[in-house]
């Protein structure tokens, strides 16, 4: 530690090159936050899921409705204590880029089922009176700029026609993983507008259970009533349903990966080569050092220190710089990465990483530095 | 002016044998990542562009944004085929085909699984889509529990392949062919007779109807009738603009990633470029007064430094192009959220991108090139010289 004044007053000697080192250090762990984060946020909906929620849709796929009929059905199966449903509506607002999740759900069932929805009583009392009202997230509200009373139209693109909906109350998420871009509105209010032949279906049941132990005795059961009906029926939990969606987008998160060795690998043989460079620059002055009695471990080490605290800056500026930068701005890809947000443990990793990288870079000069011959090196003194 | 020729950069270059090796290999890499994004982006987008044809018209029900949102029933199908704007087939027969899509939840070879495209089909579907051909096996026959998947199906999907037994809807269908369309969206779909389909589907009402255009210009007329009929209540799209449509909003994510990526992964490689060059001038400064001293000018030398530091970066790049050929070979799929299923693609790289890279990499060494080379352009030649 004595000889930490040392190692600072060189990489002050040559403040260009620690800029430039401590830059570029910091752009990559800047970048290997943001990819983690992308990653890490298409798993929210994972970490949002309750394990005593059952999710129950059509064996062939959730495209295909179930019946309204079965609802009874599932309330009767041991062990469920709730059920409730919704459309998935899929329309858009004004533009069809304006895309954000719409749900046509049961009221008032939905908020047992979700009692992530934080909602003010008169707001909850208001939505629940009204067939025509929806209520929304309060991130979408801001994105919008709507205000309580406001109708909303939304276009229909599986429901055709523009619904126009009354903006009754702004829900809250209960906690930071869950969503709050989305639109929920009555599942009967879509119903009832329905033409025949297209009345009295949904898309999905939600179950609650007691406990978590529940879920897989209950799947095996609800699946089982209706094993062999025209509409057979499949039914995991939430978190298997929503790991389902994950695995439906494919292997984004091994092409992430892939990028960020990529970038890491870069940056580290950038690193490697501006160590070796400081290190050849002052073969003389090590040799001097050696002369006046500094052991090879200690020079080692000198050499090291200087390339682990170059590496310690550039990772803490990096991932400040993203957890600043994603930091309750409301970033989501244009609708496509909702709760966009660093994780605690996203930054821990990019400063585990940045401290691998300052060993690694600092390995081959700080050994050939240690392993220097004094004779020669000394010759070089004009 | 006398300039101070290549060779010396060149020589100089080598001497730093390892210095030049690393700092290219990393400005490789990022035109590596530069060149992946784009073959990325662009293979998705290539796949929905080309399965389209200018010659074809398809309908949906007015307000869906997709095949699979759409509905059309039996009676507006037949009234579609019956106007004039149709090209006819060699036995006087519209050119039409009136087919129904679903979606099936399939297990992947992987053993995840996605929601794969069924699409029940007639007889002038291979017509209308010359571009399919069948590879392996044979057609299905109208009216058999048979079913032809498309490559990717085939290659990506458990127990699709000719001779499998595919469970679909209830029951058990054979795989009899296997059909390519050339890396079109087809590819990742599952034919089969729509006639069959609809009872077995439990479907009475087809998704879409697709056309040819007896001329190009027929369809802005064909398009004003129909979608002014109150009873059709459908929308004409061009077949090519339909697909590019479904293409927009992620090919358009997938390059605003790439570029956000790349352009900040170019900053941290441009500043190791420019460590490495200001050590070339570091260590040369005796070099740089004796040129100086010669008589090469402040212009020849910034010229000079500046083309080192665009050859070691275009060196990288040309790595980095060679790295990214082999990309062509992966293929991938994600989900196209027009059909709520799987879409695979294969990565297109191509010359453009290639040349993008190169560009991307000399700009990357001009920018990291230039800082030093000024410093070493006007140093002051005595200094210079005096320094050992």
């Amino acid at each position: 530690m004595k000889f930490l004044g040392y190692v600072l007053s060189h990489l002050w000697h040559s403040k260009r090159r620690t800029f430039l080192t401590v830059s570029s250090i910091a752009v990559a762990l800047f970048l290997f936050c943001t990819l983690r984060t992308v990653m890490t946020s298409l798993d929210a909906s994972l970490r949002a899921s309750d394990e005593t929620r059952l999710v129950v849709r059509h064996a062939a796929s959730l495209v295909f409705p179930l019946p309204l009929a079965y609802k009874a059905r599932l309330a009767q199966v041991p062990g469920v204590v709730n059920v409730s449903f919704g459309n998935w509506f899929g329309g858009y607002y004004q533009d069809p880029k304006n895309q954000f999740t719409q749900f046509a759900v049961e009221v008032p069932s939905v908020f047992d089922l979700y009692p992530e929805i934080l909602l003010g009583p008169a707001e909850k009392e208001a939505f629940i009176r009204e067939r025509t009202s929806c209520i929304a997230g309060e991130a979408l509200v801001k994105k919008y700029g709507w205000k309580v009373g406001d109708v909303i139209p939304i276009t229909g693109t599986i429901y055709p026609g523009s619904w126009p909906l009354t903006l009754r109350g702004i829900y809250r998420a209960a906690t930071p993983d869950a969503s709050e871009d989305a639109i929920f509105f009555h599942w009967d209010f879509l119903n009832e507008s329905m033409p025949e032949g297209r009345k009295n279906l949904v898309g999905i049941y939600w179950l609650k259970v007691a406990s978590p132990s529940d879920a897989p005795t209950v799947s095996a059961a609800v699946d089982q009533v209706y094993e062999n009906s025209p509409v057979p029926t499949k039914t995991e939990t939430e978190k298997a349903f929503q790991a389902g969606f994950i695995q439906m987008m494919g292997n984004v998160s091994t092409l992430l990966s892939i990028l960020g060795s990529a970038i890491i690998f870069a940056i580290l043989l950038v690193t490697v080569n501006t160590m070796m460079m400081a290190a050849r620059e002052r073969t003389t002055e090590i040799a001097v050092l050696k002369t006046l009695g500094f052991r090879d471990g200690l020079v080692l080490q000198l050499v090291a220190a200087e390339a682990m605290l170059l590496s310690l800056a550039g990772g803490i500026i990096g991932c400040g710089l993203a957890y600043l930068a994603f930091h309750r701005v409301n970033f989501t890809a244009g609708g496509m990465i909702p709760n966009f947000r660093v994780l605690p443990e996203t930054l821990v990793l990019g400063i585990l990483l940045a401290v691998a990288m300052g060993l690694l870079s600092g390995l081959v000069p700080a050994f050939s530095a240690a392993r220097l011959p004094i004779s020669s090196s000394l010759r070089k003194v004009a | 002016m006398a300039r101070i020729p290549l060779a010396y950069n060149l020589r100089n270059l080598a001497a730093r044998r390892v210095s030049t090796g690393l700092t290219a290999l990393g400005i490789a890499l990022v035109a590596w990542v530069f060149i992946f994004t784009l073959a990325l982006a662009g293979g998705f987008q290539a796949a929905l562009t080309t399965t389209g044809t200018p010659e074809n018209a398809i309908i949906i029900r007015k307000g869906s944004t997709s095949e699979l949102m759409s509905i059309l029933s039996r009676d507006a199908a037949g009234a579609i085929e019956s106007q004039g704007e149709i090209a006819k087939a060699t036995d006087g027969t519209p050119l039409a085909a009136s087919e129904l899509m679903v979606v099936w939840n399939l297990p992947r070879k992987s053993g995840t699984t996605t929601n794969v495209v069924v699409r029940g089909v007639g007889p002038k579907s291979f017509v209308l889509r010359p571009q399919v051909k069948l590879v392996r096996g044979r057609m299905f026959r109208p009216g058999l529990d048979e079913i032809i998947v498309g490559k990717m199906v085939a290659e990506r999907f458990q127990r699709c392949d000719v001779g499998d037994r595919l469970k679909l809807a209830g029951r058990e269908w054979t795989v009899v062919g296997v059909f390519d369309s050339n890396g079109r969206a087809y590819d990742s779909e599952i034919w089969g007779d729509v006639e069959l389909f609809m009872p077995v589907f439990d479907r009475p009402v087809y998704q879409s109807l697709t056309l040819r255009l007896a001329e190009p210009g027929y369809l802005a007329p064909l398009k004003k009738r129909l979608e002014s009929d109150p009873r059709m209540d459908v929308e004409v799209d061009r077949e090519d603009h339909f697909y590019a449509k479904q293409s927009g909003q992620l090919s358009t994510m997938l390059r605003v990633l790439g570029l956000f990526v790349t352009s900040i992964m170019s900053l941290g490689a441009i500043f190791g470029a420019l460590n490495t060059m200001y050590a070339a001038v570091g260590t040369r400064t005796r070099e740089i007064g004796t040129l100086r001293a010669i008589g090469f000018s402040h212009g020849a030398i910034l010229t000079s430094f500046l083309i080192e530091s665009v050859l070691l970066a275009l060196l990288g790049g040309v790595l980095g192009c060679l790295l990214a050929l082999p990309v062509r070979s992966f293929t991938t799929g994600t989900m196209s959220f027009a059909t709520f299923s799987e879409l695979a693609f294969r990565f297109q790289v191509t010359p453009g991108m290639l040349l993008a890279g190169l560009a991307f990499s000399a700009f990357m060494g001009l920018l990291g090139g230039f800082l030093p080379a000024r410093k070493a352009a006007t140093m002051p030649i005595v200094d210079s010289l005096r320094q050992a």
